[in-house]
């Protein structure tokens, strides 16, 4: 007993105080609570949102590890300390030094990012006498994996507190937002800060500060931070990497999402779990092949010669842009949010597909930033809930339809 | 002739203490008592008041705007108590049962007779309160007449009294009360059954289906919507399968017998078998022999674990239910319950649960929701138990907004808040679907009507 009836008599005692939701946040986190069924079904399932959102947290975890891991490795490989790992399990990526520069740089991004975030959720869940929900826990695990390395704290809790308030509690709250949290996080870091959230310095640590001290007199080699969407971009290629390297996910990028490896492993377990859906995974990564087909399509009929600025990008094979840029975490881990999402099965497939095909046609089109992947997913975010009006309406002119042919 | 129908999409529950074929008599309750809550909407008008003695099927109170519809009483005895709430409304009425029983004779029913008759005589003799109509999952508005009479024999509900075994012997009864109903509409009388063993599944003046697949395939929505969709403007009426029997016994006998077979089982009995009692009768007279603790933490349910009503240990059996259930409460605590791996629990998800793994189990299901409740999050769970063409989650969200032509353009006319059961047993978030369903149909049938 002990502990659980302390808790329990704290909470009977404490029933009309304002900030009951905060500890109850707390206490629910310790213990699933004792309330019960009415009347309606008189048993419930096993599952609750809870469950589901730390199912998906468990499938972030191994991008979270492997980008911490992958701070260090870029780090020390751009200064020239040690040898490119050979494949995902080469010797100079697995290492302790590795992973302490991503304990010293990545941590501080996940304790910010849900430290800020939760606080933000508590002051809103007291202030409206509702029990804290579970969305932030998910968004506060996305948030440090689609950032840069370097990315100041501070900017980091502005952009975190703008998301939740704007992108979340203004609509009511979990369940009722329309923009996804995580990427409103982003859209305001890349919007606000542009100059930390793009470019060919910032995906490496140590970079940004190599060049400062370079451009101070020092007489230093700068290192090059670029990803590879940005040197495709700018009809170029970086070299030494192969695709390979891409695949398991050894090359710069923001924090979680270069290894497409472990993304793929973390698609398939929310696939089995049924937490995430398949169907708007599936269909984004249709989209973006189809329209990478175009592009390639386009490139061959020479309707784009070398010198275009396009080039670069558009001849890209299509099958290439699913491991380059961040495309299939957008896909598994965005792009799925339910409450974002379109909700109905038809509409998932409709939703999805518009996702990677935008995704990819912003990644040719935009000049200024190669990666279209959160902007495509916020657009379709809005679109969503018209996507799912028109399929529903299916359903409603055949119940139409059924009247009149019995009126007839 | 028999038709097939399969459905792919619903979930079994499969729950411990299923009910033992065999049938005990209860013993014989001292009280019965008949709540009007039971016949949805109804605004009753007392006749019996407290003092008045009553025969078996003598008028209790009738249905306030149809002086014609009656509510009749299931024993002989006399009426001791009328329980009231506020703005005196009747919450229930109490009957102090004879010693010897004594039946209002209706007369043998002439089964040739025309609608009109069938009509009168129903309403009269305290049948019609078996007769539900859809839209709105009321009693059945006695000017009407349906494009169709639904009848499930095939009760798929975890823990239902199944009816292959306690109608066997009742063909009579059955076939003289289908007649009876096959002459009130314009579109004949449809029965789902199980198997074609079904006591059902024989009977002249009907079309039989047999259905298959997961819960709900047996649920009565589920035969309307695969056969015959609500349209506006259109009614069906749906009668319990158990209730045919009283209505046939009384056409054939002229006496109103509210004896049926019960089924009491659930994970809390020792024994789970089926009682011979009446409509009425106290729970109490079935659930302690050799049944559950006396002062054990019970859930008592009168009807089944997804649309039954909870019953406080003194309280009946109600109107229309054949099964008592009786589940353990799940009133405590239970430490990291949301994130540790849960193999005593069902869940159509495999997020770190495993009810998966073993699909034939039976498991011992508690009251604990297992979570708090929430906005609607996830998407897709509820299509996987819904069989009907209908989109449930935008049809629950109409009705807490309380749009009336959406409702009205999503389905709302042809569905029951049982039809909402699996849904609400699935629900992540907690959502009570029955009753935002039974709000929004109430809300329709004030409206609209």
């Amino acid at each position: 007993m002990g502990l659980k009836q302390n808790l329990h008599n704290f909470k009977e005692k404490n029933k009309d105080k304002k900030w009951l939701p905060g500890f109850n946040a707390l206490f629910t986190f310790l213990y699933m609570p004792n309330e019960t069924t009415h009347n309606g079904t008189h048993i419930k399932a096993a599952d609750d949102l809870k469950r589901t959102m730390n199912t998906v947290i468990m499938a972030l975890v191994p991008c979270l590890i492997f980008g911490m891991f992958n701070a260090g490795y870029q780090h020390y490989l751009a200064l020239g300390e040690i040898e490119s790992a050979n494949g995902f399990l080469g010797a100079s990526f697995w290492t302790i030094d590795n992973l302490m520069i991503g304990v010293w740089k990545v941590l501080p991004l996940v304790i910010v990012s849900y430290g800020v975030g939760l606080a933000v959720e508590f002051v809103f869940a007291i202030i409206k006498g509702h029990e804290v929900e579970e969305g932030y826990l998910v968004t506060g695990m996305l948030v440090p994996l689609i950032v840069p390395v370097d990315i100041p704290l501070w900017m980091l809790a502005v952009a975190v507190i703008f998301g939740v308030v704007i992108g979340k509690e203004v609509f009511g709250g979990t369940g009722m937002n329309i923009l996804n949290p995580a990427l409103t996080i982003r859209a305001f870091l890349f919007f606000a800060y542009p100059t930390w959230m793009s470019g060919d310095k910032v995906w490496v640590h140590g970079a940004v500060e190599r060049d400062q001290a370079i451009a101070a007199g020092q007489n230093l080699d700068a290192i090059s931070g670029e990803t590879l969407l940005g040197a495709y971009a700018q009809n170029s290629s970086l070299a030494g990497i192969d695709y390979w390297d891409m695949f398991w996910g050894i090359i710069p990028g923001s924090v979680g999402e270069t290894s497409k490896f472990l993304i793929i492993i973390g698609a398939l377990f929310l696939i089995f779990t049924k937490i995430g859906s398949w169907r708007i995974m599936l269909s984004t990564i249709i989209g973006a092949l189809v329209m990478g087909l175009i592009f390639n399509g386009v490139v061959d009929a020479g309707w784009i010669g070398d010198t275009s600025k396009f080039y670069g990008l558009m001849s890209v094979p299509f099958w290439q842009h699913l491991i380059i840029g961040s495309i299939l975490f957008g896909a598994v881990y965005m792009a799925t949010d339910p409450v974002t999402a379109s909700q109905t099965n038809k509409g998932k497939w409709i939703y999805g597909f518009l996702i990677g095909f935008i995704s990819i046609m912003i990644r040719v089109f935009n000049p200024a930033y190669p990666e279209g992947v959160f902007l495509a997913i916020l657009l379709m975010n809005v679109f969503a809930p018209t996507i799912d009006h028109y399929v529903v309406q299916g359903n409603v002119k055949r119940r139409m339809k059924r009247l009149k042919v019995k009126a007839a | 002739m028999s038709k097939d129908i399969r459905i792919k999409k619903g979930l079994d529950i499969k729950l411990v203490g299923e009910a033992e074929k065999t049938t005990e008599n209860a013993i014989i309750s001292n009280f019965y008592t008949i709540r009007p809550e039971d016949f949805h909407s109804i605004i009753p008008k007392l006749v019996a008041k407290e003092g008045t003695h009553v025969k078996a099927g003598e008028t209790l109170f009738y249905n306030k705007d149809n002086e014609a519809m009656k509510f009749v009483s299931p024993v002989s005895g006399e009426v001791t108590e009328v329980q009231r709430g506020p703005r005196r409304r009747i919450d229930a009425i109490k009957i102090t049962a004879d010693k010897e029983q004594s039946y209002i004779d209706h007369g043998k029913f002439d089964l040739s007779a025309d609608a009109d008759k069938i009509r009168e005589h129903l309403l009269a003799s305290g049948c019609w309160a078996f007769i539900k109509q859809r839209p709105y999952d009321v009693v059945a508005k006695s000017d009407s007449t349906p494009k169709g009479i639904f009848i499930s024999g095939y009760a798929s509900a975890p823990l239902s009294a199944d009816l292959n075994y306690t109608l066997v012997g009742k063909e009579a009864e059955l076939q003289a009360a289908v007649t009876a109903l096959s002459k009130l509409t314009t579109g004949g009388v449809h029965i789902s059954v199980g198997s074609p063993n079904s006591p059902l599944a024989n009977l002249e003046h009907t079309t039989t289906y047999k259905v298959s697949g997961p819960h709900p395939a047996g649920n009565v929505g589920t035969l309307i919507n695969k056969i015959s969709p609500v349209n506006k403007g259109e009614t069906v009426w749906t009668v319990n399968a158990q209730d045919l029997v009283i209505i046939g016994e009384m056409l054939l006998t002229g006496k109103f017998n509210a004896e049926r077979i019960v089924a009491l089982a659930g994970s809390s009995v020792k024994k789970p078998r089926y009682f011979k009692t009446k409509i009425g009768s106290e729970v109490s007279t079935m659930v302690y022999d050799n049944g559950v603790e006396q002062n054990g933490n019970d859930r008592i349910i009168s009807g089944n674990v997804l649309t039954g009503k909870k019953v406080a240990p003194d309280g009946s059996l109600d109107y229309y239910s054949n099964v008592i259930t009786v589940i353990p409460e799940g009133d405590d605590y239970e430490f990291f319950g949301w994130n540790k791996p849960v193999f005593n629990k069902i869940s159509t998800s495999r997020a770190l649960t495993f009810s998966w793994l073993n699909p034939k189990k039976k498991y011992a299901l508690n009251t604990n929701t297992n979570g708090e409740h929430r906005a609607f999050v996830t998407t897709g769970t509820y299509e996987e138990v819904f069989p009907l063409d209908i989109y449930p989650m935008q049809i629950l969200k109409a009705c807490m907004y309380k749009d009336l032509d959406e409702m009205e353009a999503l389905g709302m006319y042809e569905v029951a808040p049982e039809d909402f059961a699996l849904t609400e047993f699935v629900c992540v978030s907690k959502q009570p679907h029955q009753k935002i369903i039974r709000e929004g149909l109430d809300l329709m049938l004030k409206e609209i009507g």
